[in-house]
This record gives structure tokens, C-alpha cells and sequence, in this order.
């Protein structure tokens, strides 16, 4: 397959992904906000979404201060932010464009039809109490896309490209969802109770963690279940499973063909698996999450060195 | 003038589409529209547009299809064949002499300077020979009829012709539309155009690629208005459509791709880009569509170019009045196909007699296309035909003209009920290393207003399937049912 189709495949993937968790984590800082007794956990809430979603940065250069109507215009529609909702689906429409023979009729018509409405939609149905009917539509229209994929796309090399992307994109949304969690983790405090439960909401995991535990919440449990349990399909290990399940498949279709990504996806894999909750703790959570955020990014780089900037010979 | 209709006028016609004729006239109009919007979703779920940009309106345009095909009899198709055959190879023999001996200019035969200074004369071809000694191995060739046995060529394409994934969609489109229709008629078959066309790319590999060479279909990508074109051969053929920056050519001047698997290297490029941008190192510097080093490679030897750059020289509308001398220089016969008379502007004698008669005659830009700067003098205004008056006599060698002819006229759904209107004729013809091979048949293009001669899809023409009758009885059109009649 051209490294070019390959690239747009991988990044129409990751970006879709990207747009369905932006989505979902607005949509809970928009109810944990509205909790928050205090106007200063208010201001935390958005702002550790700010922090999750990479664009802390551009978002201050922007405005002033944190605000929910700034924040959730920066992430819902701002064009000057490459992860907000808005500029994900445009990216994903322009990959998925250039590379419309190699995409399923259902897929494209998934994609193209979510950026032809989007596009069209006025403020008013993405902001208030649109939000959150707005933030519903959006991950019903990533499902429709994913199934789309799922259900009509040929098993061979795009495939597993498109299926790579989310899953490291999924993986690196994990990390830094919980990451901006970590300092309420390790307090313990059964006053935030609530929060806890947001927590697992941003990952849907509300009743995975009952299925897995059939106990009560406990900050632990909670980092144990998005980190080290298979069981959940948005966990590290889960995510990372699926990396190395996609990359062995390349390279058995390549004849054996493996790169510098093989290695690192499978070490940090048996990171993961042999992992054990009371380590990661003892380590430190943040710190912890800061290595599989610089890990993941690692990997992005290594899967792109070794099949899409192909070295001229 | 009343023009000759293919259904209606001559014993060959009335034979010929008898069946068609029976069909129109049993079914109802209705029932004809209904079935034209059905090809329409037909073709707008199977994606097939034409992009036409900086006209407003929506980009990805449909052409329209007009359901009613337009039929040739396996006689006429016989010796049209054998026409495009002799002058496809007249073409390329022109092509492969002028730049290397260029015996026809010695001759006297082609006046030098409509050869060497012409903007489509490639130097950097003079002394190669490309593999198999073979220029264009892809060429349309525009066919007009005025009656039963007169045909003319209008233009030839020896650059990069399109239109070939119309041929062969809507074929597609009246099997699944019209099959029964179609089963009462001996139809020549379409469908091996891509398998020809891969054959025809493979034969002029470069030697060392082995029995099975890599080829790739080049485009400029997904704005040019052919993009669906070119994806759809590719998937045809198997092979992957490329742009310019998935390629790249090594130190040692062979080109490879850029793949999941690492470089790979090529050994074909159907291009469908201009030569101008093909290699920014030779041609256009600006060029971000081209390959840097592509001409080196292919001098080299390293890589075949189909077609060869170069190979618009013999299809500029300058030199297109010298093909039947072409044809007798080349291989001494004489000329199967008539050529349209044509006045070169740049000629004194011709240009006084353009400019006494440009109510008459059909003006055209000598090195034009798709049916844009032209002006068909019958149907234009004192205002119009004065403009052209001035642009000819400012820049002469930029125009030819012709008789205006009356373009033969095949039966077509309209709002208002069937009616005649004009076509024209583009069979693709493929020459590689060991035969030259035309599908029968070809792309027809009518144009859809009435009484217009222009079938250009960019000015509102449409298209119909062609069908070539083979010799034989009819097919049986259904199979035998319990208790004898149906």
C-alpha cells in the first residue's frame, strides 16, 4: 500500500477517534462543573479539560481566563484549535478524501455527511443547553463511523492502518484523561465521591467497574480498571493489546517485516500486563501516566518512521 | 441543413436499429424519464463525476447520460477500425521520425517550423527512442459521420485522452438497466478494456523488470477533473493510482514508491499529467504535481513513460491537416479515414478565406481543448464573429478553421419527448509492443441542446453507450417456458 494511503488512513482514524473523546470528556466536565459547590472546583474542572486536551497553551494566548462559554467554544468549534471538535472532523473528511477509493461507500458517506452537517450547524445547536444533545450526536456519529468500518471494510493492510489509529489514539486519550484526575485519585477522599464516578464516565466505564469489582468506588480500583484490565476496551492495556495485535498482523502480511515500533509496542505491553496496581501507585500516578503519554507519542513516531516516511533508498 | 440521423436515414440504419426503434416507439415516455433518473442515482451512488471548477455551481458535476444507445454496424466498425489502426500507426511513426531523422520534414511533406517550433515539440526527445519504439500508446480519435458512408476524423489525442471509464460505465449502467434490450442485440463486448490496457503498459517495460513489472496509473490528484477516471482504471487494472509525491527517482535514476513495505520499484507510469509538469528538473520548475529526475530515469531507461513525452506534437491541430500525407509518407497507403478540411490561419491564402467566410466556418484554437475558445460561425453574432475576426488577424497561428458539418444525429430522451440530436465518436486505441487493439466502439458524446454541435461534457454534452452489432443472428432473448409459447 502507498505510505501516503496509509498515512491518511491512520490519521482519519485518530482524528475521529479524537473528536468522540473530546466530546465525551466536555460532556462530563460540563456535569461535574454544574456539581461543584465551590466556584474554584468549577474552574478546575474546565480547566483540567483544557490541560487533557493538549491545548492549554493555545487556548491561553487566545483569552484571558477560564471560562465554560470560551472553553467550550475553544473545544467545540475554535478552527485555531487542531483538536477541537470542528477542526477533528474537518481532518478527518480530508484524509478520508484523499483516499476515497481505498474507503468503503459507508464509510465515506459516514464521514462526509457528519463534516457536511457539522459544517452547517450554527452556533446556537452547539452551545447551552444544546451542549449536550450536540456532544451526543457527535459520538453517535464516531459509532456510525467505527461501524461502518467494522462492518464493510476489507481485512487486509487499510484495515488494520485505520483500526492502528484509533487504538493509539484511544490509548493516549486514557493517559491523559486520567492523568488530569491523578492529585483527586491519591487524596482518597470519600467527599469526592462524585467526582470518582465522572471519572469513570469519561471513559463509559460506569458499569464496567461495577461488572470487574462488584464493589464500591475506590480511587485504586478506579486507576486499576483504565490502566491494567483488558476487560475494558478504552483501559491502557486494552488499547496497547490491540496495538500489538494490529502491528503483528502488518507484519505477517509483510512476510515478517518488523521495525523499531514492533519492539516498543511489545515492551511496553508487558509493561502494562505485568504491571501491578500497588506499583503504579507507589511509583506515582502522574508520573506514571507522563512515561505512557511520552511512550505513545514515541510510538506514533516509530509506526510512522518505519511505514510512512519511507527512506529514499 | 437537415442532418443525417443514424436511426432513421439508409438500409444499413433501418437494419441496425430496428429492435431500438421498436422499443421507443412500444414504451412509453414515461417510463423512458423514469428510467433516465434511475441511471442518474445509478451513477451518482457509484460516485462517476466530473469535476469542472471555477464556474460556480456544484464541482462534482454528473455527466448526463442519455439512456438510448447509439449503434454501429459490424461492417461500418469493420473498416472504421481498420482506419484507426493505419492512422494511430502513421501518428506514432511521425512521432518516432521527428525526433530522430525527421525524414518528412526533409521531404518538404511538413514545413519544418509547424514541427520545430511548435510548443508541443519536446526537445528533450530529440535522438531517444522510447521502448518499442512506441509514442502514443493510448490515443482517442474523434470521429464525426454525415452520412452512411462518410466519416471524419475531427481531432486526434495522443496526449492523455479521457473518457474511456465513461465507455465502459455506461455500458455497465444499460446491462443493469436494460437487460433484455440489451440481450436482443449481438453487443461486441467492452469490458477487457482494462485488461488490454495493463497488457499494452506491461509489453514496453524496461527488459530488466522480468515477466511481471510494477506499473502505476500517475495522477495530479483529486482536483483534476479526470481524478475519477484515473482511481477507476487503476482499480481495474489492479494497480495503484499515484501522485507526484509518492514517487521518488534514486542516484542511481530509478524510480520507486513509497510504500507501507518500504521503496518499491516501478517500471510503468501510465502519467495522465501535461508533460509541463512532469519533471520539474526539465520542464516546469513550479511544478508540484511532477516527479523531480523522472526524465532521467526515463532516458535512462530505467522507467517507461506511457505516453511519451512529446508524443502532443502530432496531435496539434496545426499538424492535423498533414496526416493523410502522413499515412501515405509512412507506410505508402493510401488514407482509410478522411480528414476534415481545414484552413491554417497562419497561411495567408487560408486566413483570407477564414475571414470571407466566418459565418460559415467552425474557428478553433489550434492548441485548445474541451470545446473552450471556439466558435461555430452559423450560430454566432455579427458581435462575436468581429471579435474573432480580430483575434485571428492578431494571432493567426493560434487558430484553424473548418467547415461547419452537419454532425450526424442519433434519437435522444428529452423533456419534451424523443428527439434527434448531434454525436461524435471517441474510440480509444491502445498499441503496445505486439498489437495494436481498439475495443469496440468507444465514448460517444451528444450534445444535448438542440441543434447544438458541441458534445464536450465541460459545455453541457452528454453521453450514450456505443454499441457494435457483431455479425450473426440475434440472441435468443429468453429461454424456452413449460407448455411451449410464454
Amino acid at each position: 500500500m502507498l505510505s501516503r494511503t496509509a498515512e491518511s488512513l491512520f490519521w482519519m482514524a485518530r482524528y475521529t477517534e479524537r473528536a468522540a473523546n473530546v466530546a465525551r470528556s466536555l460532556g462530563v466536565a460540563g456535569r461535574m462543573a454544574s456539581m461543584s459547590a465551590a466556584l474554584e472546583a468549577e474552574s478546575a474542572e474546565w480547566k483540567g479539560i483544557l490541560i487533557a486536551s493538549g491545548g492549554e497553551a493555545g487556548y491561553l494566548e487566545k483569552y484571558p481566563a477560564v471560562t465554560p462559554e470560551a472553553v467550550v467554544d475553544w473545544l467545540v468549534r475554535d478552527r485555531d484549535n487542531p483538536s477541537s471538535i470542528f477542526s477533528c472532523i474537518a481532518a478527518a473528511r480530508n484524509n478520508a478524501r484523499t483516499v476515497r477509493t481505498a474507503l468503503t461507500v459507508d464509510m465515506w458517506g459516514a464521514i462526509s455527511d457528519t463534516w457536511n452537517t457539522l459544517r452547517r450547524m450554527p452556533q446556537a445547536e452547539t452551545s447551552g443547553e444544546a451542549l449536550t444533545g450536540f456532544l451526543e450526536w457527535v459520538r453517535e456519529r464516531v459509532l456510525l463511523s467505527n461501524g461502518a468500518a467494522t462492518d464493510t471494510m476489507l481485512r487486509d493492510e487499510a484495515w488494520r492502518f485505520v483500526q492502528l489509529g484509533t487504538a493509539l489514539e484511544r490509548a493516549d486519550n486514557t493517559a491523559r484523561l486520567l492523568d488530569v484526575r491523578h492529585a483527586m485519585l491519591a487524596r482518597n477522599s470519600t467527599a469526592e465521591y462524585a467526582q470518582w464516578q465522572a471519572v469513570l464516565a469519561s471513559f463509559s466505564a460506569t458499569r464496567a467497574y461495577q461488572w470487574v469489582f462488584r464493589d464500591r468506588l475506590e480511587p485504586a480500583r478506579i486507576a486499576e480498571l483504565v490502566i491494567l484490565r483488558p476487560e475494558l476496551p478504552r483501559s491502557l492495556v486494552a488499547c496497547y493489546a490491540r496495538v500489538n495485535e494490529l502491528l503483528d498482523a502488518l507484519a505477517v502480511g509483510q512476510g515478517g517485516r518488523k521495525g523499531g515500533c514492533h519492539a516498543q509496542a511489545a515492551e511496553t505491553l508487558s509493561m502494562l500486563t505485568e504491571g501491578s496496581i500497588d506499583a503504579i501507585m507507589a511509583e506515582g500516578l502522574h508520573e506514571f501516566l507522563t512515561r505512557m503519554i511520552e511512550r505513545t507519542a514515541e510510538l506514533g513516531n516509530a509506526i510512522q518512521d518505519f511505514y510512512i516516511q519511507v527512506a529514499e533508498a | 441543413m437537415t442532418a443525417f440521423d443514424e436511426m432513421r436515414d439508409g438500409a444499413v440504419a433501418a437494419a441496425t436499429y430496428a429492435e431500438i426503434r421498436a422499443w421507443i416507439e412500444r414504451t412509453p415516455l414515461e417510463d423512458l424519464k423514469r428510467k433516465s433518473s434511475e441511471a442518474e442515482l445509478l451513477f451518482r451512488r457509484l460516485g462517476i463525476t466530473f469535476a469542472v471548477y471555477g464556474e460556480g455551481g456544484d464541482p462534482e458535476r454528473l455527466i448526463p447520460f442519455d439512456i438510448i444507445p447509439r449503434l454501429i454496424a459490424a461492417s461500418e466498425w469493420k473498416s472504421l477500425s481498420a482506419g484507426l489502426e493505419q492512422r494511430v500507426r502513421a501518428l506514432n511513426a511521425f512521432m518516432l521520425d521527428v525526433y530522430s531523422e525527421q525524414r518528412i520534414l526533409k521531404a518538404g511533406i511538413v514545413p519544418s517550423e509547424l514541427v520545430l517550433d511548435n510548443e508541443a515539440f519536446q526537445p528533450a526527445m530529440v535522438g531517444f527512442t522510447p521502448p518499442g519504439g512506441i509514442y502514443t500508446h493510448i490515443s482517442g480519435i474523434d470521429m464525426v459521420r454525415t452520412g452512411p458512408d462518410a466519416f471524419f476524423v475531427l481531432e486526434d489525442n495522443c496526449r492523455t485522452p479521457s473518457g474511456v471509464s465513461y465507455m465502459l460505465e455506461n455500458r455497465e449502467a444499460m446491462l443493469r438497466l436494460f437487460p433484455r434490450l440489451c440481450a436482443q442485440h449481438r453487443l461486441a463486448p467492452v469490458s477487457r478494456y482494462p485488461e488490454h490496457l495493463l497488457a499494452t503498459l506491461k509489453s514496453v517495460a524496461p527488459a530488466e523488470a522480468g515477466p511481471n513489472p510494477t506499473v502505476v496509473v500517475l495522477t495530479p490528484g483529486s482536483f483534476n477533473s479526470a481524478y475519477y477516471e484515473h482511481c477507476f482504471l487503476a482499480d481495474e487494472m489492479g494497480v495503484e493510482v499515484v501522485e507526484g509525491v509518492d514517487l521518488f527517482v534514486s542516484e542511481d535514476d530509478v524510480v520507486f514508491m513509497r510504500t507501507t513495505r518500504g521503496p518499491q520499484r516501478v517500471d510503468v507510469i501510465y502519467r495522465r499529467i501535461d508533460d509541463d509538469f512532469l519533471d520539474p528538473e526539465v520542464f516546469r520548475k513550479d511544478s508540484l504535481v511532477g516527479v523531480p529526475g523522472l526524465m532521467r530515469a526515463y532516458k535512462a531507461g530505467n522507467v517507461t513513460l506511457a505516453n511519451a513525452p512529446g508524443a502532443g506534437i502530432a496531435d496539434d491541430k496545426a499538424i492535423y491537416p498533414y496526416v493523410p500525407e502522413m499515412v501515405r509518407f509512412y507506410l505508402n497507403e493510401e488514407p482509410k479515414l478522411a480528414n476534415v478540411p481545414t484552413y491554417l490561419c497562419d497561411r495567408e491564402e487560408d486566413r483570407a478565406e477564414v475571414l470571407a467566410n466566418l459565418d460559415k466556418l467552425v474557428v478553433k484554437l489550434a492548441r485548445g481543448s474541451g470545446g473552450y475558445g471556439m466558435m461555430i460561425g452559423p450560430h454566432a453574432d455579427e458581435t462575436m464573429r468581429a471579435e474573432f475576426a480580430r483575434r485571428i488577424t492578431e494571432k493567426p497561428g493560434d487558430y484553424i478553421a473548418q467547415p461547419t458539418l452537419s454532425l450526424s444525429t442519433v434519437p435522444t430522451v428529452t423533456e419534451g419527448g424523443i428527439a434527434a440530436r448531434h454525436v461524435d465518436l471517441r474510440p480509444f486505441i491502445l498499441f503496445g509492443k505486439n498489437e495494436i487493439s481498439i475495443v469496440p466502439g468507444g465514448l460517444t458524446r451528444v450534445a444535448l441542446r438542440e441543434g447544438s454541435l458541441v458534445v464536450n461534457s465541460s459545455q453541457g454534452g452528454g453521453t450514450k453507450d456505443t454499441w457494435v452489432l457483431e455479425d450473426g443472428p440475434a440472441r435468443q432473448s429468453q429461454s424456452q417456458s413449460q407448455g411451449g409459447t410464454p
